[in-house]
């Protein structure tokens, strides 16, 4: 299964989600920015890192690349697409999830291993879990704040994906670090699940995201 | 006809700024009592329009589709006529 890691100037987390890919039994490969055409792939990741170093907001200038149009088409074309930290930013700054990651309550960059919520394992990155399971995963941004305006329709869709367990490091609304499309095939999560991805690591929780890719 | 523009961008009144919050807090730790510290972004540039009203309308676009994110932020356009 053909898996794309899309790479923009800044990106920083492509290798460690490539290794996830292998270890979860896709072949992954790399795209760049530019590139239009992904009919290649099955499914897409866009990892983390500082995409033209953050500059604007984070995620701005990553939304408006050529790729986008590429992953809007993906998309239209039942194809699983998840973005994860400056990912997850892009996603919401493109519109295809709802709401916006920014600046940290407390103004900090947070690097730290925390707990979280499976609020719903009907998206493929989370199907392998069971729902409402607790599991270890580390953040890294400061700009990870989730905020909506319409809180009560992502309820209704069932659109939360991960929310902070017993803390809610950055401010976020209802600690929600992770929401997913009204289909739940476009995933955005603030943690790092390739830097949970082997016992190694600390944790091997955030592995079954790229495998629920291949069982999808 | 040339004009310069001006575009600031604020977060929506009570949306939490924390960069102020921590410009306040800093502030107080000079012994300097300030209250309701606000930050924005204001971004300069100049442009040709055949009208105001058109260059406006451009920029108006530019703020909906990169400069602002319509969910937290609010902008405020100033066009001056370049002689």
């Amino acid at each position: 299964m053909k898996v794309g890691i899309i790479r923009f100037p800044g990106s920083n987390c492509d290798r460690d989600v490539f290794h996830a890919l292998e270890l979860a039994g896709t072949e992954p490969d790399y795209i760049w920015w530019n590139q239009r055409d992904l009919s290649d792939f099955e499914a897409l990741v866009i990892p983390g890192g500082f995409s033209y170093g953050d500059y604007l907001r984070a995620g701005a200038i990553a939304a408006i690349t050529p790729v986008i149009e590429g992953i809007k088409e993906s998309v239209k074309e039942n194809k699983p697409v998840l973005g994860i930290c400056n990912g997850a930013q892009i996603l919401a700054e493109v519109g295809l999830v709802p709401g916006v990651f920014t600046v940290n309550q407390n103004a900090k960059f947070i690097c730290k291993w925390t707990e979280l919520k499976v609020k719903t394992v009907r998206t493929p990155f989370t199907s392998m879990y069971k729902k409402n399971e607790v599991i270890k995963m580390p953040i890294a941004h400061a700009e990870g704040r989730y905020f909506t305006e319409n809180i009560e329709k992502l309820h209704e869709n069932d659109q939360i994906v991960l929310s902070f367990e017993s803390e809610n490091p950055n401010g976020s609304t209802e600690a929600i670090t992770g929401v997913c499309d009204e289909e739940g095939l476009v995933c955005a999560v603030m943690p790092h699940p390739e830097r949970a991805s082997e016992s190694i690591l600390g944790s091997d929780d955030g592995l079954k995201f790229f495998k629920g890719i291949v069982n999808y | 006809m040339k004009y310069d523009v001006e575009v600031k961008i604020n977060l929506k009144k009570g949306m939490l700024n924390p960069e102020a919050a921590t410009i306040q807090r800093a502030l107080a730790l000079l012994d300097y009592r300030v209250e309701n510290t606000d930050t924005m972004k204001t971004i300069k540039f100049s442009l040709d329009g055949s009208s105001e009203n058109s260059a406006r309308e451009n920029v108006d676009e530019m703020c909906q589709r990169l400069l602002c994110n319509p969910v937290i932020h609010d902008y405020e356009i100033k066009i001056t006529p370049i002689e």
